[in-house]
């Protein structure tokens, strides 16, 4: 009970403490050009089984920037059903750039094109698939 | 010194504690923007959708339905695939919502209130299709990007409201009209109020037809928040994006509507046949107008295990855009031999047919009933997938589903 109460102080202490130094960081900050930087973590928090819970992302070199720049504005649904070749991610984010308001990635723009053209990279599935993950049940009729 | 106002101190306590370290990125937030994690709720009581509905994206909401979900002849509510391309209008104002009718073609700009309409104008309630021009989405090889419909963005609901034509004729139509495109309610994803998420529209000869029309009733109820309270445009057997919801504003055109979702390639189709991957310029891309012949077997679900020398009794709905579906038919042989459906009338134009078979499988094994709807003009579904194109479009392939006879 004791050692409980003790790491919940810890934790709340943890918390002020990155708390504070956000706004240390951020509300010092002067305004920056037109490219924006983002701020990342090293470890992102809550991930289970190779995947970050809260966006679906699977975890992999440059997820903290996918996160940063993608998954504030739309769901990471939209990144994990698609497949799409190097080029294909590219001419996406193109595409955000010019009609959706995304801003320039600067140098962050190869390391998430790498994570995504590596890990939502489309598979040979030719003219027609065979039926897949079929739920077998009797049907008494 | 800018400083950003959109995290209270409560607020951001709240954040940290529901998203750990994520509240890093919290500057990169515009100021006017929910974060998804506050916004997010539970789709399925949201909606009012059945639990086996799959939920493709949750900014915006995309759902669709499965196969076996949508066996009633008149889809409910929690059976209708949700698409949206922005986010769903948080405050709807009925006793304030108004309708405008204005645009280059029209005679005068007029505003109804939504009492007016409903007093001024006859009402009418047709059954009427509406499917994702992207349902299919998933199986094309190279793939489109987009959502991952597989088959279940399609619906035939009923709708009651006004005929567009009879509003148009009151405000007056000059001569020079060629289209309509629709204004909304939606708000794009970025916040940004100089966007509109989506405003599509059709040609006047779409426009002017029976049944097109302004809805304000959904299966005899107000229409769902999500399909469109307080108006919807229905423009049965077009691309489902064509029936605008929460439509405040309806520009009459005097050239084809330029609104967002209209040009490039949203729902559009290279207009010469392309090889699969091939890049289409932009002007070599055609509107999308009738959704092509298509069906569903909606009984029984994939994978049933069925004794030997027991009959099945399979159903389900076909539909073919502006056409009718003429005729119905089913294999067991992967296409090699196909046998007659029972079909039904459609209950009025632009609503989709139920058919129905009884199959008798020769011996025991793994087999695959197949389900092929052929239209008044002989067009037939397509076993492989149809011709490919750069956004995924109109993929009528043959609906299948596998059966053991054990």
């Amino acid at each position: 009970m004791k050692s409980k109460n003790k790491s919940l102080f810890y934790g709340i202490a943890g918390l002020l403490a990155v708390i504070l130094v956000f706004f240390i960081i951020y509300g010092n900050q002067k305004d920056q050009s037109n490219y924006k930087t983002v701020e990342t973590v090293n470890n992102i928090e809550g991930i289970k089984n190779g995947i970050h819970m809260n966006t679906g992302l699977v975890e992999a070199e440059g997820l903290p920037l996918v996160i940063a720049h993608c998954t504030g504005c739309h769901s990471g649904k939209l990144i994990t059903q698609n497949r799409l070749s190097k080029d294909g991610w590219q001419e996406t984010i193109r595409w955000m750039q010019k009609t959706q308001n995304l801003w320039d990635l600067g140098e962050d723009e190869k390391i998430i094109v790498d994570y995504l053209s590596k890990n939502y990279a489309p598979s040979a599935k030719g003219r027609r698939e065979i039926l897949k993950d079929i739920e077998w049940y009797s049907l008494e009729n | 010194m800018k400083r950003r106002h959109f995290i209270t101190k409560t607020s951001l306590s709240a954040l940290t504690v529901l998203v750990g370290t994520d509240i890093v990125f919290g500057r990169l937030i515009p100021s006017d923007y929910t974060p998804l994690v506050v916004q997010e709720t539970d789709p399925f009581t949201l909606f009012s959708k059945d639990k086996g509905m799959k939920v493709l994206n949750d900014r915006p909401w995309n759902m669709e339905a499965q196969a076996h979900l949508l066996d009633d002849n008149i889809t409910p509510n929690k059976f209708m695939f949700i698409r949206n391309n922005g986010l769903i209008p948080t405050t709807i104002d009925v006793d304030n919502w108004t309708l405008t009718i204005n645009g280059e073609s029209a005679k005068k700009q007029k505003t109804y209130s939504l009492a007016e309409l409903k007093s001024k104008f006859k009402h009418y309630t047709y059954q009427l299709t509406l499917e994702c021009g992207g349902n299919g989405r998933s199986e094309f090889n190279p793939p489109a990007k987009g959502n991952q419909w597989t088959v279940g963005a399609v619906s035939c609901a009923n709708w009651t409201g006004i005929r567009l034509k009879d509003v148009l004729n009151d405000v007056g139509i000059t001569k020079d009209a060629v289209y309509i495109g629709y204004h909304s309610a939606d708000t794009h994803l970025r916040g940004d109020a100089s966007k509109e998420p989506i405003s599509r529209g059709v040609p006047m000869s779409k426009a002017l037809q029976d049944e097109t029309i302004l809805a304000f009733k959904m299966n005899g109820d107000d229409i769902p928040i999500a399909h469109g309270y307080p108006l919807r445009l229905v423009a049965g057997g077009w691309p489902a994006s064509a029936s605008g919801k929460w439509i405040n504003s309806i520009s009459i055109r005097n050239k084809i509507h330029d609104g967002a979702k209209m040009k490039g390639t949203s729902y559009r189709v290279p207009c010469h046949p392309v090889g699969p991957g091939e890049k289409v310029e932009d002007e070599d891309m055609c509107i999308i107008e009738s959704m092509p012949v298509k069906s569903i077997i909606t009984y029984p679900k994939t994978g049933a295990l069925i004794r030997h020398q027991k009959k099945l009794n399979i159903r389900g709905h076909a539909w073919a855009g502006e056409l009718d579906v003429r005729s119905m038919k089913y294999s067991i042989d992967y296409g090699a031999t196909w046998k007659n459906c029972k079909l039904e009338d459609p209950i009025n134009r632009l609503s989709w047919q139920h058919f129905s078979a009884t199959i008798e499988f020769p011996r025991k094994g793994y087999y695959e009933v197949w389900a092929r709807a052929i239209d008044s003009k002989n067009n037939a579904q397509p076993m492989l997938l149809p011709g490919w194109n750069p956004k995924g479009y109109l993929n009528n392939a043959c609906h299948r589903i596998a059966i053991k006879i054990v």
